[in-house]
């Protein structure tokens, strides 16, 4: 089976750890090998937090820098930072809204334009899926959602060996009961907002 | 129930590292766990407590790593199955009984885990542990891949019950916080209570005795080395003549790296997975029909120097090579791409570079660092601190924790730290040797671990220096663990002692001491500079629950602040406190309502008494 190389990026507190366990998890459930690696050690103190999971026959649970075929960002800086993972070949999906780091409040340091940065991105990538994925969560009705809202921007794209049917059912297994029905519809606004980037 | 105790063999489960390692020790059926909580670690224990509390497993949290390698050695040699588990720089604080405990043996099977991290995701060196198996002379065993670590596991229960030795398991971060599928084994069941048989000669540790057990533990060793050249964890992939020699996550790499290449027709793999003894009779073999070797492995060449010794030994003259310059380094950690180019190079065949993304137009990103969190009350402490020693010329040791982030600016507070404990020794030398005066900083959890004995140190040595004990109820930088000080009616569990770090510290006869509640900011300047100006060994403890431990407990009384039209951009609550709390929105500070935890620390430096609280909505 070939591989397929997917990158999370997000910020502390947004949920892309659990995004990770509904990717892998509907993997186990679609039959497809998967590997994944996260470091979250500082997640909780304000810290970037990143995923890199392996789809397909491959034993590595880590990306090289330039080696993935997916970078889905949660925060748009943070897509910025990580498009060194990134070749000419790679989609790209971030979110629009920005959680601006505290070093930008003391002064070290200016928030990037969020045009400049999706031309950057555009420029470095075959293709930018961008969108403000908040105001999405919000519409679904939680704030909390984003994860879910890219995780379908994520499916739609079909780059990933899953299906969003597959996805779905894992979403209603494997995520909180009291959250499911935000969830899937967090899911469906993603996707369709992927459907029309 | 806990997953983790499912009872269906053959079921496949997506599972973290960790959690694959926990499910290992219940599938071997270990009935008894000690640890003291260290990244990358921390999630094994954390799954074997909470099967603790629904199993008749016995788990506990000791209070550091030699303690707690001490209590399993106990029950390890009652005839227990016992697994104890640590950090890799745990294992320095373990080492010393670790080092006899080799000469004793065991009787039930031991498995103490040293996780170790390369590139230092969490941790102040990136030393490799698999020299304590050379210097101990106990076996090692490195896993792959999260399933294989889940397989490891009770074979090591099993090679340590035929030794009668412990077993050194060591990982790497990346097999720690990978994620993989697990196909689960069936569960022997736990043998929960054993007996201790006194036989003094084999276990009372005198000179005489241990005369005798170093030569037991070298035919140990022997033993070990002939078990290590069948054991099915060392193993050859492919059989070409150009060799590669890994361990651990290179292995991945290396079987990745060759693939991409496709050389698999060219090349041979020797795993190395039971790595001390290291399996002299298969790497000679392996070495016979090779033309030349490359050694995979991060850190140290811990590999390469037995190999090169096996082949000068075995008049092998092939080229080995592992660390230089243009091909591994012993520094941080590796990645696909890295190896698979370092492969091309060595066996010199074509390899079709990545090309990644050229970032040199991108504008400097802001950096994202970890910080202290919202409302957190060691940003309190340390501020209160500094304030209260203006106008001093200080010294900051301080310690290993959340707090230690208060190293960066604006707070600055942290100037010297080597490890646990570290803190409260370092101020004996540093008020001896210096006339500035020395402040330092520990947690409450690595107070316990090893600061109070360099407490007692202080006091019967008469030096002079103030001791700051953060007190936030918990071990929050690991993920909230209890520890002595903690109210385990928090984790709904009873049946625990509970110590007072206040008692401690009257009892060891500090005569100066000071208990402060820093969200209190005024109270707390003036008392910090009275212990500041008192000669010899002054304490303070500072009490406040960590913020997210209060909030996961539902004790927070969330009452965000806002600030009013009053400021008039002095910015003290950005440049003196730097609580992300805060925003800038164009020139106006404001506080994100959401992160605001209300503990009031902006609302006392605002010089114009701008920051209030936001009225609750009534109705």
């Amino acid at each position: 089976m070939d591989t397929t190389r997917l990158i999370i990026v997000a910020v502390g507190g947004q949920g892309n750890l659990l995004a990770s366990r509904v990717l892998g998890e509907a993997a186990l459930l679609a039959g497809v090998p998967v590997r994944m690696s996260e470091i979250h050690g500082m997640a909780q103190r304000g810290g970037v937090v990143e995923s890199a999971i392996v789809f397909g026959d491959a034993e590595s649970t880590i990306i090289s820098d330039g080696e993935a075929d997916v970078l889905v960002g949660f925060e748009p800086s943070e897509t910025l930072r990580a498009v060194n993972k990134c070749n000419s070949g790679t989609v790209a999906i971030t979110n629009l809204s920005p959680v601006p780091p505290f070093t930008v409040a003391i002064g070290k340091g200016v928030y990037p334009e969020l045009d400049k940065l999706r031309e950057l991105i555009r420029a470095k990538t075959s293709k930018l899926i961008a969108f403000d994925a908040v105001e999405l969560a919000k519409e679904a009705g939680n704030v909390l959602a984003v994860n879910m809202v890219l995780v379908g921007a994520l499916i739609q794209t079909g780059i990933l060996p899953l299906s969003a049917e597959n996805v779905k059912e894992t979403i209603r297994t494997k995520t909180k009961k009291a959250f499911t029905d935000v969830n899937l519809k967090a899911f469906d606004l993603g996707f369709s907002a992927a459907e029309k980037a | 129930m806990h997953k983790l105790l499912t009872e269906d063999p053959g079921q496949k489960m997506l599972l973290l590292g960790n959690e694959a390692i926990a499910r290992g020790a219940i599938e071997a059926g270990v009935a008894f766990a000690t640890t003291y909580p260290g990244t990358p670690s921390s999630e094994i224990s954390l799954n074997l407590f909470q099967m603790s509390q629904e199993s008749d497993l016995y788990f506990e949290y000791s209070t550091n790593e030699k303690v707690s390698l001490e209590v399993a050695a106990a029950a390890a040699n009652s005839g227990v199955r016992t697994m104890c588990m640590m950090k890799h720089v745990g294992l320095n604080v373990a080492a010393d009984p670790l080092m006899t405990l080799a000469y004793v043996g065991v009787t039930g099977g031991m498995v103490i885990l040293t996780a170790d991290d390369p590139f230092m995701f969490s941790s102040q060196n990136e030393q490799d542990n698999r020299y304590y198996g050379k210097l101990s002379g106990l076996p090692i065993l490195e896993p792959s891949s999260v399933e294989e670590a889940k397989n490891m596991i009770p074979y090591a229960f099993d090679l340590s019950e035929k030794l009668k030795e412990p077993v050194l398991f060591r990982t790497t971060t990346r097999i720690n916080h990978s994620t993989g599928i697990v196909t689960l084994g069936e569960m022997k069941p736990r043998v929960t209570k054993g007996d201790f048989v006194k036989n003094p000669m084999n276990y009372v540790t005198v000179p005489a005795v241990s005369r005798n057990l170093h030569v037991k533990l070298l035919e140990n060793i022997e033993k070990a080395l002939e078990i290590a050249d069948k054991s099915e964890y060392n193993f050859t992939k492919g059989t070409g003549k150009l060799g590669i020699i890994c361990n651990g996550v290179s292995y991945s790499y290396a079987v990745d790296g060759v693939k991409d290449l496709g050389i698999e027709d060219k090349v041979s793999i020797l795993r190395i997975g039971f790595s001390h003894p290291m399996p002299e009779n298969l790497i000679v073999n392996f070495l016979k029909g090779c033309e030349k070797v490359l050694i995979m492995e991060e850190g140290e060449p811990y590999m390469e120097e037995a190999v090169k010794a096996f082949a000068q030994e075995a008049g092998l003259t092939l080229p080995i090579k592992g660390k230089s310059e243009e091909l591994f380094s012993r520094l941080y950690e590796f990645d696909p791409a890295m190896v698979r180019e370092r492969i091309a190079k060595y066996f010199d065949v074509p390899c079709k570079p990545t090309v990644a993304a050229d970032t040199s137009d991108v504008p400097e990103i802001p950096q994202r660092p970890p910080n202290l969190c919202a409302g957190c009350s060691h940003r309190a402490t340390y501020y209160a601190v500094k304030k209260a020693a203006e106008g001093m010329e200080t010294i900051y040791p301080t310690d290993i924790g959340c707090y230690t982030l208060g190293f960066l600016p604006p707070l600055g507070m942290g100037d010297f730290l080597v490890c646990m404990g570290s803190s409260v020794s370092t101020s004996c030398g540093f008020s001896k040797a210096t006339d500035k005066k020395v402040i330092s900083f520990i947690g409450d959890s690595t107070f316990f671990h090893s600061g109070i004995t360099g407490l007692i140190n202080a006091v019967y040595n008469n030096h002079n220096f103030t001791l700051v004990i953060l007190d936030n109820g918990t071990t929050a930088m690991t993920g909230h663990q209890p520890n002595p000080g903690v109210d385990m009616s928090n984790f709904n569990l009873s049946g625990y002692g509970r110590v007072s770090i206040e008692e401690v510290v009257k009892g060891i006869g500090v005569e100066h001491l000071t208990i402060i509640k820093p969200y209190k900011l005024r109270k707390s300047i003036e008392a910090i500079k009275e212990a500041l100006n008192y000669k010899g060994v002054s304490v303070i403890i500072s009490q406040e629950m960590c913020t997210l431990y209060a909030r996961s407990l539902k004790q927070l009384k969330d009452r965000s602040y806002y600030v009013s039209d009053k400021c008039k951009n002095h910015r003290d609550c950005i440049n003196e406190i730097a609580c992300p709390a805060f925003n800038l929105e164009g020139e106006k500070v404001t506080i994100d309502p959401v992160a605001c935890v209300g503990c009031m620390v902006c609302a006392q430096i605002c010089p114009e008494n701008a920051i209030l609280p936001i009225k609750k909505k009534t109705g």
